[in-house]
């Protein structure tokens, strides 16, 4: 519970313009590459869901492949909505269970691997599932991390983490579900409670143990504001949070960057080898 | 005096001259055939905004043999142009530019005076610094140009409200930023119509913002494109988020109505302005930005 005296912003946004520029974003990143389809990754969760509304309005829904891919573990309510998902937006869809997969090499190689190390190995399997039906589909991975979680690093690096462009990553979580309401995501999946589903009873705000309005109003004033942390403290957020948030964003920033290359020449990329993506395209 | 002045927003090929060149070619075509006078294009239109290391790859002279000014100039016998490019001078020095061509001729280069290099922006890392403001004579009267981050300080256009344009067009490239609080408009579009306006008011000139549509990688340039009166009202505006060719007229007899009812122009000061602004830099000694030459 977050106390009422907390001087709350208002991180509400214009949900028409900001559908606008990303259904523009997603459908002009993907034709100028040289593509007109899509394929996501659709959990269940709101933020997925989001992405797969999103998508289909860019593209068409005929052009976008929506897969699941469940875990034994997964919760069956996360399949379901899932699929009220690809019901609503009439998206192509696969299921794929990855328990085979991930089971071979746990049971095999990994016996002993905490519930962390068997997530991550969820994740990246997820991962070299939707990355193979962008080459089998011949569409673009459309990537499913918010702000909120890219921020605190609350991803795994190469598995969710990984996708070709994101329409969602510069979007609060707070805003997510706002969005999500707006472009007739179920009501069901923008009200449940987020979680990565990848251990039976796990929650997003459990896990970190705040929650992500209250991480959202700090990471706003961290981050878009650009108080220091001993100010929004002052202003009556607690201490342990703050601290929490801010050390989770130092730790994590290197899922969030490309990784360094050693520089010996006078030209390396990712230092002095400057062009964007879009080079040559548009 | 009144002429046609047509504001083209669009995407650019990125790095792409010949491509962006065919572009401009068919607005041109079109807004002559709807009656053009001068057409207007964003800031960069012929290279796309963010350039990096495409800086020296793209750059070209404003000359008549220059390939990608020959065509330019041929059209411009047509109906006057605005357009922008990466210009590169005798030293190979590469400046963010715009040029104002007609009946074949260049009639002005203006250089970006003020290259954003904070935040999102990197342009001070890659262009040199413009070192000029100043208006200039057009067949349809006198003009200045500007470009973007040049009119969010408030001097260049003052410079160029004193050395007498009465018509001023600014080529942007706005990135599209500023989703809270939850408005009508992005915060970037509510700013930069906010100071143009202003700039048309208490100028009492037309003023102009031609900023383009599309995206670059994530970066989002909103369009909006739009025309001011001498009494700071609102003459016309592109939509936002789309490609758009949009057309004014402007009757430069609206300036005599203006500046009867509001005589800003007669009033202002300019020896006490000198005068103080030589006290204060004196007395206070105001950060110097380094020399631009």
């Amino acid at each position: 519970m977050t106390k009422p005296s907390l001087p709350f912003v208002d991180l509400s946004i214009n949900t028409d313009l900001v559908r606008r520029i990303l259904v523009d974003f997603i459908r002009t990143e993907i034709t100028r590459a040289g593509f007109k389809r899509a394929v996501v990754g659709v959990s269940g969760g709101v933020d997925s869901a989001l992405v797969c509304f999103l998508t289909a309005e860019a593209l068409g829904p005929e052009n976008v492949l929506a897969l699941r891919m469940p875990y034994k573990t997964s919760s069956p309510e996360s399949l379901e909505h899932a699929r009220l998902v690809i019901e609503r937006t009439g998206v192509q869809s696969r299921t794929v269970d990855i328990t085979p997969m991930v089971d071979a090499y746990l049971e095999r190689y990994a016996p002993d691997a905490d519930r962390v190390r068997r997530g991550n190995v969820m994740a990246r399997m997820r991962m070299l599932v939707l990355y193979d039906h962008s080459a089998s589909f011949g569409g673009l991975v459309v990537g499913t991390g918010n702000k909120t979680e890219i921020l605190l690093g609350y991803t795994t690096l190469y598995g969710d983490a990984a996708y070709a462009l994101n329409p969602i990553g510069d979007l609060y979580k707070t805003q997510v579900w706002q969005l999500a309401e707006a472009v007739g995501v179920p009501e069901v999946i923008v009200k449940k409670a987020p979680s990565a589903d990848l251990w039976v009873g796990q929650t997003d705000e459990g896990e970190l143990g705040f929650s992500y309005r209250l991480a959202d109003q700090i990471l706003y004033r961290l981050v878009d504001e650009r108080y220091t942390p001993e100010e929004v403290v002052a202003q009556g957020f607690p201490e342990e949070v703050v601290r929490a948030v801010v050390e989770r964003m130092r730790r994590n920033h290197y899922k969030r960057i490309m990784p360094p290359i050693a520089k010996l020449s006078h030209r390396t990329v990712g230092y002095d080898f400057l062009y964007l993506r879009d080079w040559g395209t548009g | 005096m009144a002429f046609t002045l047509a504001l083209v927003q669009f995407q650019t090929r990125l790095g792409d001259v010949m491509t962006n060149l065919e572009r401009h070619l068919a607005w041109i075509r079109q807004a002559k055939d709807r009656g053009a006078d001068v057409v207007a294009f964003p800031e960069l239109s012929l290279t796309g905004y963010i350039v990096q290391d495409l800086v020296p790859a793209v750059a070209c002279k404003p000359l008549q043999d220059d390939p990608v000014f020959g065509p330019l100039l041929e059209a411009s016998k047509q109906v006057d142009l605005v357009v922008g490019f990466v210009e590169e001078d005798r030293r190979s020095r590469f400046f963010n530019s715009v040029a104002y061509l007609s009946q074949g001729e260049v009639v002005h280069v203006h250089r970006k005076v003020y290259l954003p290099t904070y935040g999102m922006f990197d342009e001070g890392r890659f262009f040199a610094w413009g070192d000029r403001v100043a208006a200039f004579d057009t067949r349809f009267g006198r003009f200045g140009l500007l470009i973007c981050e040049d009119f969010w300080h408030v001097s260049p256009p003052y410079l160029l409200w004193l050395d007498g344009a009465d018509v001023m067009l600014f080529p942007m490239a706005s990135p599209g930023r500023g989703i809270v609080p939850a408005e009508e408009r992005l915060g970037t579009a509510r700013w930069v119509e906010t100071v143009v306006q202003a700039y048309a008011g208490l100028f009492t000139v037309f003023a102009a913002f031609i900023n383009r549509v599309g995206f670059e990688d994530g970066i989002h340039f909103w369009g909006g494109s739009a025309v001011y009166g001498p009494d700071g009202a609102r003459l016309t505006q592109a939509p936002y988020h789309q490609e758009a060719l949009v057309l004014q007229e402007v009757d430069l007899r609206a300036l005599h109505r203006a500046r009867a009812r509001l005589p800003l122009l007669r009033d202002e000061r300019t020896s006490l302005f000198q005068r103080e602004l030589a006290r204060i830099l004196e007395q206070r000694g105001l950060p110097k930005a380094p020399p631009r030459v």
